[in-house]
C-alpha cells in the first residue's frame, strides 16, 4: 500500500482560520427561512381560528352560543338557525360507523398480523387501504345507485325486527342516517385499522410466545396477550376514526337525505353539521345570518374534530409510549 | 507486539522520488520525523494541536475536565480509556463538533498554529476543514459514487481552482484504495466492503487536506484484515498530518501511536510515549487498566 | 420422569371449537371489509366503461339536461373538469410541497425537541385533522367573500387544497428526514460544509426517494377532494386555462352530476368516477413503489 505526499505549500487549511466564508452567511438565512415557515403555520391556525369565529358571530349573537349550538330548529325559510338537529344527526351517523366500522376494523388489524399466512399479508394489507383511496365523491355516487337500492330490504327487516328499539321503526326512506353511518363505516375502517395494526405490532413478542408456551391456543393467546396490551392504542385508533367520520361531507350529504328536522328514526332523513354546509353555502350566499349560521355550524363541528382529534392523538401516544418502557436490566 | 519506540521511520527511497512537486516538504518530513516526541518544541510548520484546560458540558453535566495536552506534529497520539470517560468527548472538541450537540458547549483552548480555534474570531467550519474527522462506522454518502464521495470534501467545503479529478485520485493513492476501485469511479460508495469504504471515507477526508485527522475508534466496525489494512495506512498517512487517534482496543493503541493519553472519569491520567504507558505507566490507575484489572 | 409417561392430553374440544370459531369470524370480517371495495370496483366498470370514449375525453360538458327525445341535444365530455382538476391539484403542490418540506426541515434540522417545533408539531397534527369541509369554508371566508382577486377562482380552490396537503406532506416529511443517519450530517460538517450546503447536498438527495413518496400521497389525495372546491372555484363548463377565475374539477363535475334525472348524465358521472379512481390509484401506487426503492426504508 502506497501512500504519497500530498502536502504543498500554498493551500494550507491553517491559513484560512482568520478568514470568514461568505458562503456561511447563508447558513443564518436558511435557519430564518425556514423557521418562518413553521411560525407561518402558527399563524395560519389561529387566523383560521379567529376569522371563523368572527364570520360565525352574529349567528351566536342572534340566537346565543348555546341557543344555536342546542337549539333544536333548523329552519331556513324562517330565518332560524339551531344546529341540534345537525349535531344530532352527525353523531348518529358517527356511531353507526363505529359500531360497524370499528370491529371490521380490528378484525382485520387482528388477522392481518397475527393469523394470515405470510405471503398474504402485505397484500391484504394493501387492498384495504385502497378503501382509503377511493374520493368520497365516489362513495356518494356507488352510494346512492348502489347501496340505496340494495340496502332497501335489508333495512326493512332491520326495521321491523328491531323496531321496539328507540329511533328504529319507521318506514325506510331511500335516503337515510342508517345508510350515511354505512358509508362512513366503509371510509373508517382502513384508518381505524392501518392504526390498529402498528398498535399490534408493537406487542412484544415475548408477551405472545410466553402465552403460547402455556399451551393457548392462537385465539387465547390474542385474547390474553395482544388486545388487553393493545387496547388504548385500539381505542385511538377508533377516536381517530371517529373524527374522520364527524368531518365527513360530500359522501354523506349525497345519501342522508339532507331533511332538518330532528332525527326521530335511523331509517328517516337526516342531516348532518358538513353536510349542510356542503348543501346549502350556494343559497345562503346572498342571506348573511344564513352564511353565518353555516359558518358558525363549522365553527361547532370543527371544536367537535379538534376535541376528538386531541383525546384520540392522547390515547395512541400513550400506548405508543407505554410499549417502549422496558424494565430496568432488560435488554429491548 | 512490541510497543513503538521513539524513533519514527524515514520514509522509504521510492516514496521520496514522487515528491516531485514540493522537495522542500520532504526536508521538512524528515527534520520532524527524526525529532524526538515529548518535550521538544517541533519546527513551526503549524501541525500540533495544543490543548489547554479544555471543559466540555452535556448541559450541566460537566463531562470532560481540564484537560491538557499536546498533539505532536506528525505523529499518531491515541486517546484509551474505559467507556465513559471522555475521550471521544475530547476528540469532538478537538474540531468542534461538540457544540453541534442540543446544550453541549466546550471551553478553554485548542491552538492549531497560532490560533485558537475557539476564539470567537474564528469560523467553526474552516475549523474543520483544517481539523478533518474519520467516524467509526463506514459511512460514504449513499447517493454518490465514490467518484462523487471523494470530491465530496472539495464540493462541500467550496474549495476551489482545484482540478478534481488529480486530487480524487491523489487521495485515493493516500488511502491506499487506488488500485481497487480506479476502474469503477462511478459505481456507488456503498458498494464497497466495510473496510474499502472507511478507506473511502479516509480519502474523502484527506482530500481537503487538513492539518490533522481526528479519527474514532476507526476499526471497530471491521474485520481484522481490514483492521490491519487501515492500522498500516495510519502508519503512512502520519507523515503529512498529525493524527489522533480514540480506541478502545489497547493492542492497536500499541502497534500503531507513537504517544498514548489515558483517560478516566472526564480526566486526563496521563500522557506518555506508548512504550512507556503499557510497560510501566507513572499512575497506578493507567497500571490497573492497561494491565485489564477493570476495563 | 415419572414412570409411566402420561399422554399429551389433548385441549379441550370447548377451546378447541372457541379457537376455530374466533378465527372463522376473523377471517369473515377481514372478507366483509373487501367486499365494498370489490363491489364498488365492479360498479365503476360496469357503469362508468360504457361512458369512457373519445368524446368523453375531448368535450366539455355542455351543462344541458337533455331529455330523451331531444336528439340534438348532447350533454358533452368532462376535458373542462380533468384538465381543471390537473391544473387546479398542480398548483396546490406547488404551494404546499416547497412550504411542506420546508417545516419539516425546520423541525428536523433546527427544532428538534425544543419546545416551539413542539407547539408546530402540535399545530400540524391539529391540522391533520380538520375536515376538509372547514378549509374550503376558510378560503371562502378569507379569500372569497372579500373579493380579493374576484369570487371564486381555481387559485383559491389550489390554497384550500394546498392547505389540506401542507400536514401530511409535513408529517411524512418528518419522518423521512429522520430516517437519515445523523452521522451522515456529521460527516459532512467534518469536511467543513456550511450548514445549508449539508442540507441541501446531502440531507435531501438523500430522503429524496421517500419526500417524493409523501409528496405524491398528499396529490393522490388532495386530487379526490369536492368539498373544499365547492367554495372556492366552484364550476365551470368550458376548459380553461385562467386560474383567476373558477374552474371545473373532476369531483365537482361528478358532484354535479350524480342527481341528474339523465341517465346519461349518470353515466357520465360513473366515467368520470372511474377515471378520477384510476389517477389516484395511479398516483398512489407510484408513490409506494418509490418507497420500496428508497435507501433508507
Amino acid at each position: 500500500m502506497a501512500a504519497t505526499s500530498l502536502k504543498t505549500g500554498t493551500d494550507r487549511p491553517s491559513r484560512m482560520l482568520g478568514r470568514s466564508s461568505a458562503s456561511r452567511s447563508l447558513d443564518p438565512l436558511m435557519q430564518w427561512i425556514l423557521t418562518g415557515m413553521a411560525a407561518f403555520i402558527l399563524l395560519l391556525i389561529a387566523f383560521f381560528f379567529v376569522r371563523l369565529f368572527v364570520e360565525a358571530k352574529p349567528a351566536f349573537d342572534e340566537f346565543g352560543y348555546f341557543g344555536f349550538t342546542f337549539g333544536s330548529d333548523w329552519n331556513v325559510a324562517k330565518n332560524i338557525y339551531g344546529a341540534l338537529p345537525l349535531l344530532t344527526g352527525t353523531l348518529i351517523t358517527s356511531a353507526i360507523a363505529l359500531v360497524i366500522g370499528v370491529p371490521v376494523a380490528v378484525a382485520v388489524a387482528v388477522y392481518v398480523t397475527e393469523l394470515c399466512p405470510q405471503r398474504l399479508r402485505q397484500p391484504l394489507a394493501s387492498l384495504v387501504e385502497l378503501l382509503a383511496a377511493v374520493p368520497s365523491v365516489v362513495y356518494g355516487l356507488w352510494g346512492v345507485y348502489v347501496l340505496i337500492p340494495k340496502m332497501r330490504p335489508v333495512e326493512t327487516w332491520l326495521s321491523d325486527t328491531f323496531s321496539f328499539l328507540p329511533l328504529v321503526g319507521a318506514p325506510v326512506a331511500g335516503p337515510n342516517l342508517f345508510i350515511g353511518g354505512l358509508i362512513l363505516s366503509i371510509m373508517i375502517v382502513p384508518i381505524v385499522s392501518a392504526i390498529s395494526r402498528e398498535v399490534i405490532l408493537t406487542v412484544p413478542p415475548d408477551h405472545k410466545e410466553a402465552s403460547l408456551a402455556l399451551g393457548a391456543t392462537r385465539w387465547e393467546m390474542i385474547k390474553m396477550a395482544v388486545l388487553p396490551y393493545a387496547r388504548s392504542g385500539i381505542a385511538g385508533a377508533s377516536m381517530l376514526g371517529l373524527g374522520r367520520a364527524i368531518g365527513e361531507t360530500i359522501a354523506v350529504t349525497l345519501v342522508i337525505g339532507n331533511s332538518p328536522n330532528m332525527p326521530k328514526d335511523i331509517f328517516a332523513q337526516g342531516y348532518s353539521l358538513a353536510a349542510v354546509i356542503a348543501n346549502e353555502f350556494n343559497e345562503a350566499a346572498s342571506d348573511p345570518l344564513h352564511r353565518a349560521a353555516l359558518i358558525a355550524a363549522g365553527l361547532v363541528l370543527f371544536v367537535l374534530t379538534l376535541f376528538v382529534n386531541g383525546m384520540a392523538r392522547n390515547y395512541v401516544h400513550r400506548a405508543e409510549r407505554g410499549q417502549r418502557q422496558v424494565p430496568k436490566g432488560m435488554a429491548a | 507486539m512490541n510497543p513503538r519506540d521513539t524513533e519514527t521511520q524515514t520514509p522509504p527511497a521510492e516514496l521520496r522520488t514522487r515528491d516531485v512537486n514540493a522537495p522542500s516538504e520532504t526536508a521538512m518530513a524528515d527534520a520532524i520525523a527524526s525529532a524526538t516526541v515529548k518535550g521538544e518544541q517541533p519546527p513551526a510548520t503549524g501541525r500540533t494541536l495544543n490543548v489547554d484546560s479544555l471543559q466540555a458540558y452535556y448541559g450541566d453535566n460537566h463531562a470532560v475536565r481540564d484537560i491538557t495536552l499536546t498533539y505532536a506534529a506528525n505523529r499518531v497520539t491515541a486517546m484509551i480509556g474505559p467507556s465513559g470517560c471522555g475521550k471521544s468527548t475530547v476528540l469532538r472538541c478537538l474540531n468542534r463538533m461538540h457544540e453541534e450537540i442540543p446544550n453541549a458547549r466546550a471551553e478553554g483552548q485548542v491552538m492549531l498554529d497560532e490560533i485558537d480555534i475557539y476564539d470567537s474570531k474564528v469560523d467553526v467550519v474552516a475549523v474543520r476543514r483544517a481539523i478533518g474527522m474519520v467516524f467509526q462506522k463506514p459511512n460514504p454518502f449513499p447517493t454518490m459514487s465514490i467518484f462523487d464521495n471523494v470530491a465530496a470534501g472539495l464540493r462541500l467545503a467550496g474549495i476551489k481552482g482545484v482540478d478534481t479529478k488529480q486530487r480524487v485520485e491523489e487521495s485515493l493513492r493516500g488511502a491506499g484504495l487506488w488500485e481497487e476501485v480506479k476502474d469503477r469511479l462511478g459505481s456507488p460508495g456503498i458498494g464497497l466492503s466495510g473496510g474499502q469504504q472507511q478507506r473511502l471515507c479516509i480519502a474523502r477526508t484527506i482530500a481537503v487536506k487538513p492539518e490533522v485527522i481526528l479519527m474514532d475508534e476507526p476499526c471497530s466496525a471491521l474485520d481484522p484484515i481490514a483492521t490491519l489494512k487501515i492500522e498500516e495506512l495510519i502508519e503512512q498517512l502520519k507523515r503529512d498530518y498529525t493524527i489522533v487517534i480514540v480506541t478502545h482496543n489497547m493492542q492497536q493503541a500499541a502497534r500503531v501511536a507513537d504517544t498514548t493519553a489515558f483517560f478516566l472519569l472526564g480526566d486526563l491520567v496521563e500522557h506518555a510515549p506508548t512504550g512507556k504507558i503499557f510497560s510501566s505507566p507513572d499512575d497506578s490507575r493507567t497500571e490497573d487498566y492497561v494491565s485489564g484489572k477493570f476495563g | 420422569m415419572s414412570a409411566t409417561t402420561p399422554g399429551l392430553a389433548p385441549i379441550s374440544v370447548r377451546r378447541r371449537a372457541s379457537d376455530r370459531f374466533a378465527r372463522g369470524i376473523l377471517l369473515a370480517l377481514t372478507l366483509i371489509a373487501l367486499v365494498p371495495l370489490v363491489l364498488i370496483v365492479y360498479e365503476l366498470l360496469r357503469k362508468g366503461l360504457g361512458a369512457i370514449s373519445w368524446d368523453f375525453f375531448t368535450t366539455d360538458p355542455t351543462g344541458r339536461t337533455c331529455f330523451p327525445g331531444q336528439t340534438t341535444c348532447t350533454i358533452g365530455g368532462v376535458k373542462s373538469a380533468i384538465l381543471g382538476t390537473i391544473e387546479i391539484v398542480a398548483l396546490a403542490a406547488v404551494i404546499a410541497i416547497p412550504f411542506g418540506i420546508g417545516v419539516a426541515l425546520y423541525l428536523v434540522e433546527f427544532g428538534k425537541t425544543g419546545k416551539f417545533a413542539n407547539v408546530v408539531r402540535y399545530f400540524v397534527d391539529v391540522m391533520t385533522g380538520v375536515p376538509s369541509v372547514v378549509f374550503g369554508l376558510f378560503v371562502y371566508i378569507v379569500l372569497v367573500v372579500t373579493g380579493i382577486g374576484g369570487t371564486f377562482a381555481a387559485w383559491k380552490g389550489s390554497i384550500a387544497l394546498a392547505l389540506l396537503m401542507l400536514p401530511v406532506v409535513t408529517r411524512s416529511g418528518e419522518v423521512v428526514l429522520n430516517l437519515v443517519p445523523n452521522q451522515l450530517r456529521e460527516s459532512a460538517l467534518a469536511l467543513g460544509a456550511p450548514r445549508w450546503k449539508v442540507v441541501f447536498s446531502i440531507v435531501l438527495p438523500t430522503a429524496l426517494p421517500g419526500l417524493i413518496t409523501g409528496s405524491m400521497l398528499a396529490i393522490a389525495r388532495a386530487a379526490g377532494e369536492t368539498a373544499p372546491l365547492l367554495f372556492t372555484s366552484f364550476s365551470l363548463l368550458g376548459t380553461s386555462f385562467a386560474l383567476g377565475n373558477q374552474m371545473n374539477s373532476l369531483p365537482i363535475q361528478i358532484f354535479n352530476d350524480v342527481q341528474a334525472p339523465n341517465d346519461a348524465i349518470v353515466q357520465r358521472a360513473w366515467g368520470s368516477a372511474l377515471t378520477l379512481v384510476v389517477g389516484v390509484l395511479l398516483l398512489t401506487t407510484i408513490a409506494r413503489l418509490a418507497q420500496r426503492r428508497s435507501k433508507l426504508t
